[in-house]
């Protein structure tokens, strides 16, 4: 049975309720949300999740590209290979990577019973795999691009 | 002023109001399940085409025309494309959704959205579908070797 509340006009007899002043956090910022790794993870993975979208956009532009004929994909393609380019590539790993795993934090948080209590020791699992796999990445990339 | 407000009990199970589907929880679980795959497809697309051989520099024309002459890179780059496009665009809806207060510039943008996904969806499709490794007339340098055969 839904209950009403209604404002003008309600029992002319109300109770006062005793309210306890709410206690001053002790994290700064107010929230346990905001300025920690649950904050940062999201804004991480809204950065990235942008601009993998936009280069995604180009991507598949070029590679329509061998549709039109080879050396029109080649010209266009041999601009991927100048070292700017190549540190920029860098930074799209990068960025897939981090959105990348931290997407499957996000679903064991959501599907994993206990997601939700480890999701700061899982952000940092997070950070400690994309450190591996960087690592694993840059020398090589590198080495392509300068030409080592 | 007279408001008249209703509120269900604590514990009255929750009313759907609206029938149909439910586009958000779809939309929900698609970022979920695409993602996954997403995780494996891009991760085999970029250690195949960056860190294997000789990484980016090996990708030219004759490159790319020797994977999507298989059909298994076709589809598995069908699958990248189909994937990967909605999942950005559905990405870029909630952010939209998140920031632009403005109904009307919502809709430009969503608009905006819809319509360069399905470009780039028929697009991608139709090049990887109807792509010639070997174009009649193309300069037999920059094509893969298999085509010494054809040309």
């Amino acid at each position: 049975m839904p209950a009403k509340a209604s404002g003008a006009g309600a029992s002319s007899s109300s109770a006062t309720i005793e309210v306890p002043v709410p206690r001053r956090s002790l994290i700064p910022g107010g929230t346990l949300y905001r300025g920690n790794e649950g904050m940062w993870s999201w804004v991480l993975h809204r950065i990235t999740g942008v601009a993998i979208y936009f280069f995604l956009l180009v991507h598949i532009l070029d590679t329509a590209l061998v549709r039109v004929s080879p050396e029109a994909y080649n010209v266009v393609i041999s601009a991927y290979k100048t070292e700017i380019m190549g540190l920029g590539e860098l930074a799209l790993v990068g960025a897939i990577g981090f959105h990348a795993l931290n997407g499957l934090r996000i679903i064991l948080v959501d599907f994993w019973g206990v997601g939700t209590r480890h999701q700061k020791a899982m952000f940092y699992v997070v950070l400690g795999v994309w450190l591996v796999l960087m690592i694993g990445f840059t020398p090589r990339h590198l080495m392509h691009v300068f030409g080592g | 002023m007279t408001t008249d407000l209703t509120l269900d009990n604590p514990r009255t199970p929750h009313a759907r109001t609206k029938r149909g589907i439910n586009w958000e929880k779809w939309g929900w679980i698609y970022m979920r399940v695409s993602g996954v795959l997403l995780v494996v497809l891009i991760f085999g697309h970029l250690f195949v085409n960056l860190f294997l051989g000789d990484g980016v520099n090996q990708i030219d024309f004759a490159f790319v025309a020797g994977k999507l002459a298989d059909p298994f890179w076709q589809w598995y780059d069908f699958a990248l494309l189909v994937l990967a496009l909605i999942h950005g665009t559905n990405g870029m809806r909630t952010i939209v959704n998140d920031y632009v207060a403005k109904a009307s510039i919502r809709r430009i943008l969503h608009a905006a959205l819809l319509s360069s996904t399905a470009v780039l969806l028929v697009l991608g499709t139709l090049v990887l579908f109807t792509f010639d490794p070997c174009p009649a007339g193309a300069d037999p340098e920059l094509v893969a070797s298999f085509c010494e055969d054809i040309l």
